[in-house]
């Protein structure tokens, strides 16, 4: 995110349709991460459901009070190149309410709560590859961790302006790596330790309901335009439009590409492709749409649509629990976009780097694997790590009877949907008793 | 007095439905049901992973008549249900000692 468009002379003035702009934005990426508790919780089946919705709602709760404390400072707090920290920035409190964040338009507020938004969701990607079998503490010890050790970090080396990988060149628009790669390589670094759902290529494990799916990904969509428009702060100089547009574009060039993949590989359009088509277009223009030409957005989202349709296979293959295919779609749709800005940048829209289809050579495709690989590497071993240390201490998976018999009972005590009046059963205790009808009676007959 | 069950095609429910009550049956209980005959089951994809469903889904209806009423009821429930294809289900009875109404208490034929 380089900064807009100012003359030297002048400092950069508090803009209200950007900060506007920012504002909506910033909710926009919120509902993301409900649309992904959907996507997933629609995928899973009916007896983990809501386990699998907490598992995204509950990084809304947690990772918004880490920001806050800390998360913010750690990410674009002064630093070495590796990791951020101003006093400020703790607690956001040392920050004025029109104090503009540097070189840009809008409050620093703004740009915090922008940024809150990307950290709450990133964490939120990986429990679907963990569906069905790990203790709700658990998980809700690594998002702390993950996002202290891993995504603050990451987010500062690719992001803030004297981020290491940022300073080298990467172009990363609004999260190919720092997002999609990251947590695809957790998830696959955590399913590495914890193992296999039981019953895993015995049991069929179908979607409950495709319905959600598709609401999820729909949600994903809309909120997605947020997350990538957003990224470039403002819209001074069309930066932002172009990467709106590019959005859309590859994304319906994804799913189309999905969709055609598998009516020739496996005879049907699925509603289930078609959604995760369109997650892996977003995914891959994220990192690239601000470099693309629209024929390039559309290139990018077919070639990513068509590679993760085929990499979702690869756990059958392999034998790892990628249970709702996070690596198979964020890890290598991220992949693809990153690498892809080094054969479709342009050259003309967010920066002057060409890529190798536009006279610029291999000198950006370099670039753009030093920031894929780094990422990659940090995030799989240290998210491995974090796992392996929570599952030796607390125990990162309930009990092999919990999980076969549902992990909704186990850890929420509710059940998803309630169709049949026969569920019964008698209110055992409740928070403030019912007046019972035999002491009204005795009055009335007093 | 007989119990007729019938396992059939959900969609045929309507016309077995109109079928019974212009034969004269005061009363049917429909249960949704799953399960496989000569027809076996279908495959389904998701993202590439081919699942097998056995299991397809049924309607069972179960009508109590009296002895008399039993072969002629059978046949206009089969006539209903019959599509000619593969998968449209089975009919049977089964003896039935005792039936009562809850509200009234009646019992044998006058329950019915």
């Amino acid at each position: 995110m380089p900064p807009g468009i100012t003359l030297a002379a002048d400092a950069p003035q508090l803009s209200s349709a950007n900060t506007g702009f920012m504002l909506i934005c910033s909710a926009l990426v919120m509902i993301m991460t409900p649309g992904l508790a959907f996507f997933y919780g629609g995928m899973v089946r009916v007896k983990s459901t809501l386990n699998m919705l907490m598992m995204s709602f509950i990084s809304l709760g947690i990772v918004t009070i880490l920001w806050v404390l800390y998360g913010f400072s750690l990410s674009f707090g002064e630093s070495n190149g590796f990791i951020g920290w101003s006093k400020d920035y703790f607690g956001l409190s040392g920050i004025g309410i029109v104090q503009l964040w540097p070189g840009y338009t809008i409050p620093i507020y703004v740009f915090a709560v922008f940024q809150l938004m990307f950290a709450v969701i990133t964490p939120a990607l990986i429990s679907g590859a963990l569906a069905d079998r790990v203790k709700f503490s658990a998980w809700a010890l690594f998002i702390t961790l993950w996002v202290t050790a891993v995504y603050f970090p990451v987010a500062h080396w690719v992001w803030a302006s004297d981020g290491w990988l940022f300073k080298k060149g990467v172009i990363d628009f609004a999260g190919g790596t720092a997002v999609h790669i990251n947590a695809g390589a957790a998830a696959l670094g955590v399913i590495l330790v914890i193992g296999k759902r039981v019953g895993f290529k015995k049991d069929p494990m179908r979607p409950h309901s495709l319905p959600l799916v598709m609401l999820g990904a729909g949600l994903l969509w809309f909120g997605w335009f947020g997350f990538n428009a957003g990224s470039w702060l403002g819209n001074d100089d069309g930066v932002g439009a172009v990467m709106f547009v590019n959005t859309q574009v590859a994304t319906a060039a994804a799913m189309l590409a999905w969709l055609l993949y598998e009516k020739l590989r496996h005879g049907s359009f699925t509603t289930l492709g078609a959604a995760s088509g369109a997650v892996a277009g977003l995914v891959a223009i994220t990192p690239s749409g601000g470099c693309v030409s629209p024929l390039g957005a559309i290139a990018v989202g077919a070639i990513a649509g068509l590679l993760c349709a085929m990499a979702v296979g690869l756990k059958y293959r392999f034998g790892y629990d990628d249970s709702l295919d996070v690596v198979g779609v964020h890890m290598v749709g991220g992949i693809a976009g990153s690498l892809l800005v080094g054969l479709f940048a342009t050259g003309g829209v967010q920066s002057d780097a060409k890529g190798l289809f536009y006279g610029g050579g291999l000198d950006q495709l370099g670039k753009q694997a030093i920031g894929v690989g780094a990422v990659l590497g940090y995030s799989l071993v240290v998210s491995a790590a974090l796992a392996f240390l929570l599952d030796k201490t607390i125990g990162m998976r309930v009990p092999e009877d919990d999980e076969v018999s549902g992990i909704d009972q186990v850890e929420h005590a509710e059940t998803a949907y309630d169709f049949s009046g026969a569920g019964g059963g008698t209110a055992t205790r409740t928070p403030a008793p019912a007046p019972s009808e035999k002491a009204q009676n005795k009055k009335v007959d007093a | 007095m007989k119990l007729i069950t019938a396992v059939v095609k959900p969609h045929r429910l309507d016309e077995i439905k109109e079928a019974l009550q212009a034969f004269g049956v005061q009363g049917l209980t429909v249960t949704e049901a799953s399960g496989y005959g000569r027809q076996r089951g279908h495959t389904e994809v998701y993202r590439g992973a081919e699942y097998t469903v056995d299991l397809v889904p049924k309607i069972r209806i179960e009508v109590l008549v009296e002895d008399d009423d039993a072969e002629q009821l059978i046949d206009v429930v089969v006539k209903a249900a019959r599509t000619g294809k593969i998968g449209d289900g089975k009919v049977w009875s089964v003896p039935v000692e005792t039936a009562v109404r809850v509200r009234t208490g009646e019992r044998g034929p006058d329950a019915l």
